[in-house]
């Protein structure tokens, strides 16, 4: 009943060293562009159950939480997601 | 100048990360449960809903299954322990790089020269909110102006708490509570000290520390000090520290060696620094190394696996001993000799050894080490040293902490 999701994602390495996200590739195989990160900080998801690098992402209008956990990358699915 | 010195302290760590990464048993009875001496598991940790069911740490999985049936037990994951750990010493050194770990999931900060001029409980209220939002779990501090009674703010009020022991009140937070909570107070000293009629810390700062010196030997002044709130050692400063996987020292010593004595020596002094680094990163590892090189450069090295983990200079440097004399016929002096310690667990494991060895004897020992290392700490390394260094000066007199000759982590 975990909401866990792990999910592709393409990110980019800015020449600063900052890495950000560009698009999730969801299982399906549909993929979600990335329009904007409007923020980035260390965060805990409590509902998923994990920790790590939080961006918050605005994708079709809407804002999406995306979490780096070391070299994966997760989301908070809905219980029925497929 | 008073100090300002927090103690974090991370509650029912191990369990509290499970519960994290595993929301379908949040809301039940948790442990965290380890084969730690093969055959018999026993309990590491428990969640605050299997505290209510009296499970305790250190009990066999199955005492604790017959006082709470439904209890939850996962095998522990100390690689996820670790990086929870880390993530929490990162928020520490935003507020100072004065950071001393104290196992996995407890640290003294000392924020006395903060930049920004906030006092220990402002710091102290950011910290707990910090740990919350940015790890999913917990912590309860302690805010004071020595190590020793930060540390038993950490412990007056939990989860998520924070408690200011300082010099206006110690007298009523910290006297009454029982000796036993004073760092280092193990259950051997407890029941020493209960024997004198000696039950509460306040008992203990009220006792004239000749008398204390009588009792305990040089352990009895650091008990007094502890309990009056004059514990000055300072919160180690650390850097940046890769996970460690071992640790060890070596060196190229003044002379040659020439006989088993001179080995003892300097295996001795080598120890008693790898033991130091251990408790320091709060670290008890079991596989001991020894590495030995001739005056022709002819170089082995040697190891062997103890029954159980340690931490104190004795055992460590026992056990480097014992497999020297086994390994080396003394064809040639020797040049250079290393000692390290691999096979690490964090120090907060029991082992369940301890529970039939001579738990009194043991405890003693790492007394000793702590009441050395405190000494160290106040006056130098040179401060107290064991009888067999004494024995010759120019052998013993490097300094393995300090001098460029130590060859920390990975080295052999
Ligand atoms: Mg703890």
């Amino acid at each position: 009943m975990s909401c866990k999701r792990y999910v592709d994602v393409i990110a980019r390495f800015y020449e600063d060293g900052r890495l950000l996200p560009l698009a999730i590739w969801w299982a399906d195989g549909v993929m979600y562009e990335i329009d904007r990160v409007l923020d980035v900080r260390p965060a805990a998801s409590l509902k998923a159950g994990g920790a790590g690098i939080r961006y918050t992402c605005r994708i079709q209008g809407r804002e999406k939480y995306l979490w780096r956990e070391q070299d994966r990358w997760f989301v908070e699915a809905k219980q029925n997601a497929g | 100048m008073e100090r300002v010195i927090l103690h974090s302290d991370c509650n029912s760590f191990y369990a509290s990360v499970e519960c994290l990464h595993r929301p379908e048993i949040r809301e039940k009875p948790v442990a965290v449960g380890g084969d730690v001496e093969q055959r018999h598991g026993i309990i590491l940790t428990k969640n605050q809903i299997a505290k209510r069911y009296h499970v305790k740490t250190g009990e066999a999985l199955w005492q604790a299954r017959q006082k709470c049936p439904d209890l939850v037990i996962v095998p522990p994951n100390y690689e996820l322990y670790m990086r929870f750990s880390q993530m929490a010493r990162r928020i520490y050194r935003d507020y100072t790089d004065l950071v001393e770990p104290f196992g996995l999931d407890e640290a003294w900060l000392d924020v006395t020269a903060d930049s920004r001029g906030r006092d220990g409980m402002t710091i102290a209220e950011e910290i707990r909110g910090r740990i919350k939002n940015e790890l999913g779990i917990t912590v309860s501090i302690g805010v004071s102006y020595n190590k020793i009674f930060a540390k038993l703010g950490s412990d007056y009020k939990k989860p998520d708490a924070i408690t200011r022991v300082g010099k206006d009140n110690y007298r009523e937070i910290a006297w009454p509570l029982p000796c036993s909570d004073l760092l280092y107070v193990g259950r051997a000293t407890k029941r020493k000290l209960e024997r004198y009629g000696i039950h509460t810390i306040g008992d203990l700062a009220n006792t004239p520390e000749r008398t204390l010196r009588g009792w305990f030997g040089k352990w009895g002044e650091v008990l007094s000090c502890f309990a009056n709130g004059l514990d000055c050692s300072p919160v180690a400063r650390y850097g940046n520290q890769p996970t460690v996987k071992s640790v060890g020292n070596s060196t190229t010593t003044p002379r040659d060696l020439k006989n088993d004595e001179d080995v003892k020596i300097i295996l001795y002094v080598l120890a008693g620094s790898v033991a130091r680094r251990l408790r320091e990163q709060g670290f008890k590892g079991r596989t001991v190394c020894i590495s030995v090189r001739d005056n022709q450069l002819f170089s082995f090295t040697r190891q062997h696996t103890l029954g159980s983990y340690t931490n104190i200079t004795s055992e460590i440097s026992d056990a480097g001993l014992g497999l020297f004399r086994k390994h080396y016929r003394w064809e040639r002096p020797i040049r250079s000799i290393g000692i390290s310690m691999a096979d690490l667990v964090p120090d907060t494991v029991p082992s369940q050894a301890n529970l039939y060895r001579d738990e009194a004897g043991r405890e003693r020992l790492e007394h000793l080490d702590r009441a050395v290392d405190w000494l160290k700490n106040r006056f130098g390394s040179f401060a107290v040293q064991p009888a067999v260094l004494l024995t010759d000066r120019q052998l013993s007199g490097f300094d393995p902490k300090k001098d460029h000759t130590i060859h920390p982590v990975g080295y052999f």
